[in-house]
């Protein structure tokens, strides 16, 4: 029992960064129908600018607040200047196989220019345990789950809450509407990118402490949030949200309770049958589009 | 006058020739390019410096010996070609590659010309063909897993262990030693996880060994995963004692584990940190010489001259027929010959029986913190 206990707080740090990264992928569909397949290397990147920082002698939190806006200006602005633009125009294939070519590109360039070889990387929590309900669990884990759960609260507060959160909104439903109601349409697009950007850096920051920081380690977090973010309906955040959070536990249990080498397709044969049964997604609605 | 220049011209044209012929000569393959560089650099230098060491004091039997060094490029189909070159020259003893790949497919040319070879390889797998003419520089798996299995049953007193590997040839061949070790030795194994490679998430992992809350843990994973796993076990507070091989407590394992590495255990075969004044001195020789501290291929190299010297004056003779047959069984003993650093035995197979080290990690440093000796 402690042990299925341990396996369900593992699961939610690690759900939670997925879900980090799956609000990433359903802002940017929902706001420029883009396919980011290099999502995954998104997350990657930024811990590299961080510990490139950190070579160049910058301490561990100028490093964090310069990887984090490096990451808005080259995963955020330049990304969508440089490759959204120019290749929406024909159409989401072309745009979402360019993204697949981005991602060989950033994993062969980080290889190139730092290292193929694993690199440590701080942690911004420290060590150590506390006991929850008799249960001795690591800050680590909490730490990651607090900072996700902030980022998405803070999300969800932004667009619901404040002008701008219902402008970008509009903008997702319905552009032209939007348009000649006044809503800087352009704008609000490039702001998703931005967010997203800020995520997969906030999404780095957390995971790579674990995962070590190293060029292919985009791959795995990749995969699994594009799962998450279909899973839980691609046109909800709160469904990127369940989703990450569920790939994350069940990957966990399926790693204990049924085997490592089958771990992997676990969340594959749950996408299977969400696909077949509940197309739109758990969270999703049909039809919908809304952010 | 002219007579006088003939025969002088005679006589040191027969003096060279005699002297070559009197020359023993090894072949070195090895990897002096590629991925493998700082692998067969560091064997090249180590018989470098044998050798001249070995031709200073007169070399063997009164002859000297010469090295040819070819590259195999961390090939192993390059490897193959040098070793074919090599061979065709008729060589005394074939050294080299130091990658178990390239020993794979390299051992058959040198068995087929009767020419021992004295090679860099680990993987358990290479001696256990039948070949009767490849001998080990280091320990094999079958010969470092039954030391790991003794420190982890004898000195850690662990009645349940859990081993956690990697599924490749690598992780399993030491696995499948160590459980059957353990068996033997009366230490249940109470988890048995096999862990891919290049696994990123160890968090299940470790919740299991928990669960099964072992008196030690083994690990056998490549470097990065190690440290992975290293963070994870402090993470979720696993406190049972860490026992491992070289994989686990290497420099590498060490910087990217940090702290979480301290207090990890692990045998290692060669290490230049050894408590062993010959091998002390070894390092010394060598870093004076190539201004760098060597790693364990620098020993290897060194100890597979040593290893062709002491085999020659035990039968007398340079007999590249022989050679095989009296290194079979052959006890090498460092008081006779201090080249050989610690003394050493070598089996039917080829694989050696030497004492090792066991190494902890004390604040993010190796420290050797125990000899352990020879199993027969």
């Amino acid at each position: 029992m402690s042990n299925l206990f341990d396996l369900l707080v593992a699961g939610l740090a690690t759900g939670a960064i997925y879900a980090l990264v799956a609000v990433g992928f359903t802002l940017l569909w929902q706001t420029s129908q883009t396919i980011n397949f290099a999502q995954g290397e998104f997350v990657m990147l930024p811990a590299f600018l961080m510990l490139a920082a950190m070579h160049a002698g910058a301490p561990f939190w100028l490093a964090i607040i310069l990887g984090i806006l490096l990451s808005m200006i080259l995963l955020g602005l330049g990304f969508k200047l440089l490759l959204v633009d120019p290749m929406m125009r024909h159409g989401v294939l072309p745009l979402a196989i360019a993204t697949m070519a981005l991602a060989i590109g950033l994993k062969e360039a980080v290889k190139q220019f730092f290292s193929a070889e694993a690199s440590p990387f701080p942690s911004i929590v420290p060590t150590g345990d506390i006991s929850i309900l008799g249960h001795a669990v690591s800050l680590q884990s909490i730490g990651v789950l607090v900072v996700a759960i902030v980022a998405v609260f803070g999300l969800t507060a932004l667009l619901n809450r404040t002008s701008l959160g219902h402008q970008m909104q509009a903008a997702a439903q319905n552009p032209t509407v939007a348009r000649i109601i006044g809503v800087p349409v352009e704008r609000m697009i490039l702001l998703t990118f931005l967010i997203n950007a800020f995520l997969v850096a906030l999404a780095s920051l957390l995971i790579t402490p674990i995962y070590l920081a190293k060029f292919s380690s985009g791959e795995v977090l990749g995969q699994a949030a594009f799962i998450a973010a279909i899973v839980g309906g691609f046109n909800q955040v709160r469904g990127a949200i369940a989703g990450g959070l569920l790939i994350g536990v069940l990957d966990n249990l399926a790693a204990a309770y049924v085997s490592t080498q089958y771990r992997a397709a676990v969340p594959m044969i749950f996408l299977i049958a969400v696909i077949l049964f509940r197309p739109q997604g758990l969270l999703g609605r049909a039809e919908e589009r809304t952010v | 006058m002219k007579s006088t220049l003939l025969a002088g011209a005679l006589l040191a044209f027969a003096t060279a020739t005699s002297v070559h012929a009197q020359a023993i000569k090894l072949a070195n393959v090895a990897e002096l390019s590629g991925g493998g560089a700082t692998v067969g650099t560091n064997w090249k230098n180590g018989i470098d410096l044998a050798i001249e060491e070995i031709n200073a004091k007169g070399g063997v039997l009164g002859r000297k010996l010469e090295v040819s060094h070819a590259d195999s490029q961390s090939n192993p189909g390059v490897a193959r070609a040098q070793v074919q070159k090599a061979l065709d020259a008729e060589p005394y003893v074939l050294l080299g590659p130091g990658y178990s790949g390239s020993v794979k497919v390299t051992a058959p040319l040198a068995a087929e010309a009767g020419i021992a070879q004295i090679m860099g390889g680990e993987a358990a797998e290479l001696t256990q063909a039948g070949n009767k003419f490849l001998f080990r520089t280091s320990f094999g798996q079958q010969s470092s897993m039954p030391k790991v299995a003794k420190y982890i049953h004898d000195e850690m007193k662990a009645k349940t262990v859990a081993v956690v590997w990697v599924n490749n040839d690598f992780g399993r061949g030491g696995r499948d030693v160590v459980v059957k070790e353990l068996d033997r030795l009366g230490s249940k194994v109470v988890a048995d996880l096999s862990t891919e490679a290049g696994q990123a998430d160890f968090a299940a992992d470790v919740g299991k060994i928990k669960a099964a809350n072992p008196d030690a843990v083994f690990v056998y994973l490549n470097e990065e995963e190690s440290a992975r796993i290293l963070k994870e076990l402090k993470r979720q507070g696993v406190t049972a004692p860490l026992m491992g091989e070289t994989t686990l407590i290497g420099q590498k394992v060490i910087e990217l584990a940090g702290d979480a590495a301290n207090g990890a255990r692990g045998h290692v075969g060669l290490t230049t940190d050894a408590p062993v004044d010959l091998i002390k001195a070894f390092r010394e020789k060598f870093s004076k010489k190539y201004n760098y501290v060597p790693d364990h291929n620098g020993l290897k190299g060194y100890l597979a001259v040593y290893m062709v010297k002491a085999t020659t004056e035990k039968m007398g003779k340079v007999d590249p027929k022989k050679f095989a047959d009296t290194l079979h069984g052959l006890t090498i003993k460092a008081a006779d010959e201090p080249g050989i650093l610690m003394d050493v035995t070598f089996s039917d197979t080829g694989d050696i029986d030497r004492q090792s080290f066991l190494v902890e990690v004390v604040e993010g440093k190796q420290v050797v913190k125990q000899v352990l000796p020879k199993v027969k």
